[in-house]
């Protein structure tokens, strides 16, 4: 799982590459819950359309950053979700609580 | 061939795996790998081989988060395989670690022992959604076995 952070204007950009598992959980709740922490953000942008791979784990981390972002008095959104990621959002029923967005380009 | 013995052949497994892993997280990739390989002869499509790999991932996530309780370096799962003539597969992931005391109520969607939110408690019903066929069997100290039944290639004939 690769992931990487930047923070500009309140918002901070992560994004995760690889597989989004149990294991590849782990390693990025860390590195999140890092960054928030770090740079106090308004938004966080999930970016997981290179995310080739996600199962319940990587629903949980989602919703766990949520949780986090929240308590932060931050929001979250999920940008351009693969299609693995996708189908695990919309199998949940979350669809409501995770606001997803398009960048239009890919 | 007779009716009889058509139905027969369709009970018979064709081919089989076993494979014994130990119960780290890095080995729940090696498990969807290993599957999606066993699979392939059967000429899966993109979304069959997503859900059957998703599946076998939960499973296998749950003997490592539930079953061992992510502190057994030592345990093992026992993965196993089979493929029969009329397509389906079927895969078993057993555990010998803690075992479910109530296996329905652990079923049920949105159900999780970490109400801190890091488990989504949607292991189970992603295997139901994803699959054709979910079974359970568990026994407090003995540990979990989970038996997924996918169909592949149905209805593209």
């Amino acid at each position: 799982m690769e992931i990487t952070t930047n923070e500009k204007d309140g918002v901070l950009t992560v994004s995760l590459k690889g597989e989004l598992d149990h294991h590849g959980a782990v390693a990025a709740r860390q590195d999140i819950d890092a960054a928030i922490s770090r740079t106090s953000p308004k938004k966080v942008v999930l970016v997981l359309d290179r995310v080739n791979f996600c199962d319940s784990s990587g629903l949980g981390l989602i919703m766990g950053r949520y949780k986090k972002a929240l308590s932060v008095g931050a929001t979250l959104t999920v940008a351009d979700p693969s299609e693995a990621v996708e189908r695990i959002i919309k199998l949940s029923g979350l669809t409501e609580i995770i606001k997803t967005e398009r960048s239009g380009v890919l | 061939m007779s009716a009889t013995a058509e139905k027969r052949k369709a009970k018979k497994a064709v081919d089989t795996f076993k494979l014994r892993f130990s119960a780290k997280s890095v080995n729940e990739s090696f498990a969807r790998m290993a599957v999606s390989a066993f699979v392939a002869r059967l000429d899966p499509t993109v979304s069959e081989l997503a859900d059957i790999k998703t599946a076998v991932s939960e499973a296998v996530t749950n003997c490592i988060v539930h079953g061992y309780k992510d502190a057994r370096g030592d345990a093992e799962i026992l993965l196993k395989g089979s493929i029969y003539a009329d397509g389906r597969v079927v895969i078993e992931i057993k555990d010998k670690g803690l075992g479910i005391e109530d296996v329905e109520t652990a079923m049920l969607p949105m159900y999780t022992t970490d109400p801190a939110g890091e488990r989504s408690g949607m292991g189970f019903t992603v295997m139901g959604a994803f699959c054709d066929g979910l079974k359970v069997r568990s026994a407090v100290g003995k540990g979990t076995t989970v038996v997924l039944t996918k169909k592949i290639g149905f209805g593209r004939l």
